[in-house]
């Protein structure tokens, strides 16, 4: 018990961090959550709200990332998708600072809904890593100089997906680590993050995944995990050497991924299982499962004790997340794709027709606080740092903030 | 090391004779062109980026020279390290060096994709480089080049012809179907050539290969049949009978497609088997010993050998497919070459997951098509189609 208090505090420390940097995907905690204050009212049509507007050089369904006054994007052109953008944008004035561009080395192809940059950066704090659907992995330093250059694909020529290739790779402990799965060569691998070279490269289940890896603390913070989840189980690895630490076998997702809050993971797998990482176990303890907070795309987020989840039809479910009970749905416009983001007791979702819609959730039910038509469709995980929340789609790039 | 050292100091004492200094830039773009494969050589790559971005005197065009025979990952290093400096001398002096720039992308000798760089970076300092620079483009080695050219001819025929001046619009839409090798320029340029009457052959225009011997079903139970050589991998033999899927004789068929895109469709030309794997073979005939880009669509598992040589082979079934969907290099040899693709269905019982068909066509590194010597006439689509359903192999 005293372990999952502790736990718990961190878990509450790392949403309680104001002006926090938002590095990758779902955010520097990859659980969603920030704790910013967000505008509740925002509309494109008249400028409400909206700082500026970047035209894009490409397509993308990567979310951005934040770091200090810069956000950084990736995005993918040309009648092939092989063109490679990674871009530098000044968070206050929306001027583009730097933009970099490379030519894909692993194949292009994925479903038109997709394209090559899906996945979205990491960055370690000093460098961005942007990955790509073609499996074209990019380091680059802050100021936009080139650090090293991955092609997955290049190097292991069947690792491709023709669907496309969506997982998004994290950092921890000075590895930069992806997931490379599909129906041919399937594998996940650390690279050190000065120089790309590889630490460990594993086998994983040959099938279609697109769930990201994500990181779960041990006993204390520096004892860590790297979790991968596949059709087959949910595994934490040591991310020093990708040992084999701890297995969940159950069949799981492969679209929406787990998310970590202190000991517990709350995956889409049964529905939606919360699992408890037990010290010293090969396996983390079953919680409970509820076949009705089973996700679509958009991966869970926990938050104040909630765990929300998004299916097809565009409904929004909440349930107790100690015991997995069901307290609320609301029916919102969906479908979603990219994962929403919890922001001082509101969430921001975003179809994919580009209707961002606003929910409270302070109250007994959700209740839609404002709707508003972003014309383009959007699939990206939005992210929110400094006041701001930051999305994208094939064509823009937009701050949502608070006029002074 | 020791030289890039030495480098290092020189530079920032800030002297440095000329001849000396390009020599070590040689040596620091070779070693940032000697990174391969799982990372071989990044330490060095990288090292040798920090030392070129700390010297002002280094020729952007001197770093796009080294494209030349770099491997698809150095390429991406030297583009790195040109944007930094070419972006570093931009915000220092507002400037590029156009004239420098602009006679490099005009020397088709130098790699075209170092050529594409610095068009790009041109055009940020000269806004009237584009109508200068990409009328001339057609027939580029680029194939972004001929797409920007392409595309202008396009914009030009298709106003003519929405003013009602088809004759006019026509000739240049011929002339843009020259340089086109994207297919959606292609079908675009095709689609308003045969409003206008012209015929166009675009099986030739791409190179595909639509005449083929097939052989078939094999067994693929389970997937299995993707790992297992059945005879056409050890021998062609058009005259052989084996043992097929369920035990039944299996033999040569011939069979050209009418296809626009040279699909070659075996549920139609055989039958819509499941679990089961059919072998195409056809012969290729070269005038010259040269290298070319095999380019194959298909939604099944696959292999293809050029005169008995796996060149690459993939197990993904029914996750899409598309024209040029997998480009892998080949040596052809003067004479005949003989192409055989292995086509593998699985058991999937989902509508989506019932296409059996491949596309392949034998092009240069741009798209440009290289015919056969011995390509048959394009069997016209409507003998093409009685001749596939009455079974007629003459």
């Amino acid at each position: 018990m005293k372990q999952h208090l502790v736990f718990a505090s961190l878990a509450l420390l790392s949403v309680t961090q104001l002006g926090a940097d938002w590095t990758q995907f779902r955010g520097s905690d990859a659980n969603g959550i920030s704790a910013e204050k967000l505008p509740v009212k925002f509309d494109i049509s008249d400028g409400t709200n909206i700082a500026w507007t970047v035209d894009l050089p490409g397509r993308g369904l990567s979310g951005p990332i934040v770091i200090g006054d810069r956000v950084y994007l990736t995005a993918s052109s040309g009648f092939r998708q092989d063109r490679l953008h990674v871009l530098c944008i000044n968070a206050q004035t929306g001027a583009t600072i730097w933009h970099r561009q490379f030519l894909a080395t692993g194949r292009t192809m994925s479903h038109p809904k997709m394209c090559n940059a899906t996945p979205q950066p990491a960055s370690d704090g000093e460098r961005i890593f942007a990955f790509f659907s073609s499996n074209d992995l990019i380091c680059l330093d802050l100021d936009g100089n080139l650090q090293w250059y991955r092609g997955l694909t290049h190097d292991f020529p069947n690792a491709s997906n023709s669907l496309g290739m969506a997982s998004s790779p994290v950092v921890v402990d000075n590895q930069v680590i992806v997931q490379v799965e599909n129906a041919s060569e399937s594998f996940a691998t650390a690279m050190d993050v000065e120089t790309g070279e590889q630490t460990w490269k594993i086998d994983r289940p040959v099938g279609n995944n697109w769930t990201s890896p994500t990181v779960l603390s041990g006993r204390t913070p520096d004892e860590k995990f790297v979790v991968l989840q596949s059709g087959e189980n949910l595994i934490g690895y040591d991310p020093q050497t990708g040992q084999e630490v701890w297995k969940h076998s159950a069949e799981c997702a492969t679209i929406p991924s787990a998310t970590v809050v202190g000991d517990m993971l709350y995956v889409p797998s049964q529905g939606l299982t919360a699992l408890r990482y037990i010290p010293d176990s090969d396996a983390p303890e079953v919680v409970w499962q509820e076949q009705r907070l089973g996700p679509s795309t958009p991966s869970p987020i926990v938050y104040d004790g909630r765990v929300y989840t998004t299916n097809r039809a565009g409904v929004l479910r909440a349930g107790d997340a100690t015991n997995g009970d069901m307290l609320w749905q609301l029916r919102l416009k969906g479908p979603f794709s990219g994962t929403p983001v919890i922001a001082d007791g509101k969430m921001y979702l975003f179809s994919e027709k580009g209707l961002a819609q606003v929910v409270d959730l302070t109250g007994k039910k959700g209740k839609l606080l404002h709707s508003a038509e972003f014309v383009d469709t959007i699939l990206c995980t939005p992210a929110a740092a400094n006041g701001a929340l930051y999305v994208r789609s094939d064509e823009h790039l937009w701050k949502i903030t608070e006029k002074k | 090391m020791k030289i890039h050292c030495c480098l290092l100091v020189v530079c920032l004492w800030g002297g440095l004779p000329s001849a000396t200094f390009a020599a070590d830039v040689e040596t620091l773009l070779n070693d940032i062109k000697s990174v391969d494969q799982q990372a071989q050589g990044n330490r060095q790559a990288q090292q040798a980026i920090r030392e070129l971005l700390k010297n002002d005197d280094v020729a952007l065009t001197t770093v796009l020279e080294a494209f030349s025979d770099a491997n698809p990952l150095a390429v991406n290093w030297l583009r790195g390290a040109f944007e930094s400096l070419a972006d570093q001398r931009l915000k220092t002096t507002k400037t590029l060096p156009k004239k420098q720039l602009e006679a490099f992308v005009l020397d088709t000798r130098h790699d075209p994709r170092a050529r594409r760089v610095a068009y790009e970076w041109l055009v940020k300092v000269d806004d009237t480089a584009t109508s200068r620079i990409i009328p001339g483009m057609l027939n580029d080695p680029s194939v972004e080049f001929r797409r920007d050219a392409v595309a202008r001819l396009l914009k030009q025929a298709d106003t003519l012809f929405e003013d009602g001046k088809k004759s006019e619009s026509q000739p240049i839409y011929e002339m843009a179907l020259t340089g086109a090798r994207d297919d959606d320029q292609i079908k675009s340029i095709v689609e308003k050539l045969r409003q206008l009457g012209q015929e166009v052959d675009l099986p030739e225009h791409f190179g595909l290969l639509l005449s083929w011997k097939l052989i078939g079903p094999f067994d693929n139970s389970d997937e299995a049949g993707f790992d297992v050589s059945y005879p056409p991998e050890t021998k062609i033999d058009p005259d052989a009978k084996y043992q097929g899927k369920d035990s039944t004789e299996v033999s040569w068929i011939d069979y050209a497609t009418a296809d626009d895109y040279g699909i070659v469709d075996l549920t139609k030309a055989l039958s819509a088997h499941k679990g089961a794997v059919t072998y195409a073979y056809t012969d290729f005939v070269s005038d010259e010993d040269r290298s070319v880009e095999l380019r194959l669509g298909t939604p099944n598992a696959w292999k293809v050998w050029v005169n008995g040589e796996l060149v690459f082979g993939r197990e993904e079934y029914h996750h899409g497919t598309r024209l040029d969907q997998y480009q892998f290099p080949a040596k052809l040899r003067k004479g005949r070459n003989d192409i055989l693709i292995k086509v593998c269905q699985n058991e999937q019982k989902e509508s989506w997951a019932q296409k059996w068909e491949f596309q392949l066509r034998v092009c240069d590194s741009v798209g440009t098509a290289v015919l056969s010597a011995n390509r048959p006439p394009r069997v016209v689509p409507d003998e093409a189609k009685d001749k596939a359903e009455s079974g007629d192999n003459s």
